[in-house]
């Protein structure tokens, strides 16, 4: 396998974000959790804790993140951290951090704690959209992480509102009379975040760790909702190798699958711009949910899902106010 | 001392809220609960309370904030009616499953569909399995009082768990009824500081709130739920002797009406009871020994004390203003259970259940009066017709 990241790219951010400082610092998702050997959800969790020097208070969506790591008297969250249900990691963290800004100003807690809510795409995408909303038009001050993997993981592998276009899941499965697997396209939910006139939207990914903590540490620094979209790669469902996800994360991020950019105050840029836009194929080829689409008489779809990502990238270049290519 | 006032139930509610000055209320509007969440908001607005406002985008957001900002350690309130308590329902067992301490008006109303806004208890009976405490009011008086001790019952260091307070949609919510507001101060004190346990906020202990657990524990933990709410039957009783001598009212675990020497009773939840207790007097004034049991903590239901209360009687009627369909009514189990472990087989009243005044139909001094000339006819040997019927219905 190549190397998940480029060399010079990695040099010249580790000089930005000062990685060593990083790499020293103490890890408040530990080991021990019980995610899957090469899951993108614990690095998602990790860098954002890793950006966050301030102290911070986590909620958490039920899903795979939320039933492994904190499973009885055992629990890899080094912060306080409050799970209650599925549909509403935002709602929950709203009630926090409303009792939070009550007793500060009560003189009883210090200023500048940090609320962290984090939630699968079935938690954010779907079933927890009206609670997120709502959190985000309150404007209450809190990040919003989504580790999106596409489905339904923990159920087992169920499609969900964010899981792309042609997807073999097993409620969308690539079938005799359907041989496509998910008919329809994603959910766009960065661009639903920002049309809420919240102050911070952004997607990122692990593969382009300097951008994705610099996104989260400018997130810290504003006041009111934020919501940052990450691509969370998932062996089990994406059926891949164990050892990919940060190559994967790479591959999505250089064929413009899951491009990344920022809107803050609705001025939307292009954060990272791959020197040279790869063909979508080249993210779906080792993945064996998109193996269906690999055959002549799917050709179609598969120029589909390419329409998609060029439709959706040459939007972006648009609106943040790059030549389209 | 206090002060006589011409109040609603609603504002009475939201006067009790007021005085608790809690530090979040998450709410959400629902008929007829609304005008409580309405007057508080304005009490914030206003300065009057120091509370900090969740405008929640549901009721399931409401009570999942209600559940966020009581973890992270402060008093909590919110309120709710009918399809806003059923959208509450899986947060329900988590407030409790996590000994929040969240106190909760519930002014009750019907359950759609057919859609329909009037009082009925279908709302809370069917709470009344999800871990929290119930008291159950027949007026504004004891809608207010209730209120009040609710946060001392709630909060109490060996409970801390939430609680819901009942009150009959419109029938009490919206009627102007006389009572007495107790003064600020004493009811401040009465109440007293929130107490924190174990707190999310607590930045030095960091804590997790909500863990998976399986087979391996989840049913001890389970049983041990159901031993703290056991708790709150003294804890209750305490609490409303110290109330009784800041207010002078008497309240217990359930109210009994001329039931020692009764030989027949009615056994009825809230507003109900009123009309009922007249219709009472009434019939004792025609020789029929009739008495009555209010319920008021159903939740944990102290099946022995009402078991004791009700087992020498002749013959009971249990009015449900919820029902069962293809059950029996709610309170008519609970209350045929507390009779058969208190009497035994073959011994103790006749029972018969009525379900009445569902979606806000009346309930009339003549339903009343049948039932307990019914009730005097199977006291005297006559046979039960039915043991589930509906009364008050358009036929």
């Amino acid at each position: 396998m190549e190397l998940g990241y480029d060399v010079k790219e990695l040099l010249k951010w580790s000089a930005e974000t000062k990685l060593r400082q990083l790499s020293r610092k103490e890890e408040l998702f530990t080991h021990g959790h019980r995610m899957c050997a090469g899951c993108g959800a614990p690095t998602v969790v990790k860098m954002v804790l890793m950006a966050t020097d301030y102290p911070a208070v986590a909620s958490n969506a039920t899903g795979c993140l939320e039933v492994s790591s904190c499973i009885q008297e055992f629990t890899a969250w080094k912060i306080p951290w409050i799970h209650t249900a599925f549909e509403n990691a935002a709602a929950t963290l709203s009630g926090a951090e409303t009792m939070y800004r009550a007793l500060l100003k009560k003189g009883k807690m210090p200023e500048n704690v940090k609320f962290i809510a984090f939630g699968g795409d079935g938690g954010t995408y779907d079933i927890g959209l009206q609670s997120l909303s709502g959190a985000m038009e309150r404007r209450h001050d809190m990040l919003y992480i989504c580790y999106d993997n596409g489905a339904y993981m923990n159920t087992g592998i169920q499609r969900s509102s964010a899981t792309p276009l042609g997807a073999d899941t097993t409620t969308s499965p690539a079938g005799s009379a359907n041989p496509a697997g998910k008919v329809q396209p994603r959910k766009d939910l960065t661009r639903i975040m920002a049309a809420h006139g919240i102050p911070y939207a952004a997607q990122a990914s692990i593969s382009h760790w300097a951008d994705f903590i610099r996104k989260v540490r400018k997130a810290h620094e504003i006041k009111g909702p934020k919501f940052i979209n990450v691509l969370s790669p998932c062996n089990r469902g994406w059926r891949t190798a164990t050892d990919n996800s940060v190559q994967l994360s790479r591959l999505a991020v250089e064929t413009c699958y899951w491009p990344l950019y920022e809107i803050e105050d609705g001025k939307l840029t292009v954060t990272v711009k791959p020197a040279q836009k790869r063909p979508v194929a080249e993210f779906m080829k080792p993945q064996g949910r998109f193996k269906h689409l690999f055959v002549p008489e799917n050709a179609g779809m598969l120029a589909r899902v390419q329409e998609e990502v060029d439709r959706n990238w040459q939007r972006l270049l648009r609106e943040s106010g790059e030549a389209a290519e | 001392m206090g002060k006589i006032v011409a109040v609603t139930g609603n504002e009475a509610v939201a006067n009790a809220l007021r005085q608790a000055n809690p530090d979040v209320c998450s709410l959400y509007p629902i008929t007829p609960q609304t005008d409580i969440v309405q007057r508080f908001s304005s009490f914030v607005s206003n300065g009057v309370v120091d509370t900090e406002l969740i405008n929640a985008e549901s009721e399931h957001s409401a009570m999942s904030a209600a559940i966020g900002a009581a973890a992270a350690g402060g008093r909590v309130i919110t309120a709710t009616s009918s399809q806003g308590l059923a959208l509450m329902w899986e947060m329900l067992h988590i407030a409790s499953g996590m000994n929040l301490p969240i106190v909760m008006p519930l002014v009750n109303r019907a359950l759609s569909a057919p859609l329909n806004i009037h009082g009925d208890h279908s709302d809370g009976m069917g709470a009344r399995d999800t871990g929290w405490i119930q008291l159950w009011s027949e007026n504004a008086q004891e809608a207010y009082d209730n209120t009040i001790m609710a946060f001392r019952i709630a909060e109490h260091k060996d409970l801390r768990l939430p609680a819901m307070v009942c009150m009959d949609g419109f029938i009490i919510s919206h009627s102007i009824e006389r009572m007495e507001y107790l003064d600020d101060q004493p009811v401040k004190d009465f109440i007293g500081p929130y107490e924190q346990v174990n707190p999310l906020l607590d930045l030095q202990h960091p804590k997790s709130f909500g863990p998976l657990i399986l087979t391996d524990l989840y049913h001890e933990y389970k049983r041990l739920q159901h031993e703290i709410i056991g708790r709150a039957k003294n804890i209750v009783l305490q609490v409303s002797d110290e109330f009784a001598k800041l207010s002078g009212r008497k309240y217990g675990l359930f109210e009994s009406y001329r039931l020692e020497d009764a030989e027949v009773a009615l056994v009825v939840l809230n507003s109900a009871a009123g009309t009922s207790k007249d219709v009472v007097d009434a019939m004792r004034d025609k020789g029929i020994k009739a008495g009555l049991l209010k319920p008021r903590l159903f939740r944990p239901f102290p099946y022995e004390e009402v078991g004791s209360a009700l087992r020498h009687l002749k013959a009971v009627c249990v009015l449900d203003r919820a029902d069962s369909y293809g059950g029996y009514g709610p309170m008519f189990m609970e209350i045929s259970s507390a009779i058969y472990q208190a009497a035994g087989t073959g011994s103790g009243p006749r029972l018969v259940n009525k379900i009445y005044g569902l979606g806000g139909r009346d309930y009339m001094p003549e339903d009343a009066g049948k039932v307990l000339v019914e009730l005097d006819a199977i006291a005297k040997g006559a046979s039960v017709k039915a043991v589930k019927e509906y009364i008050g219905v358009r036929e």
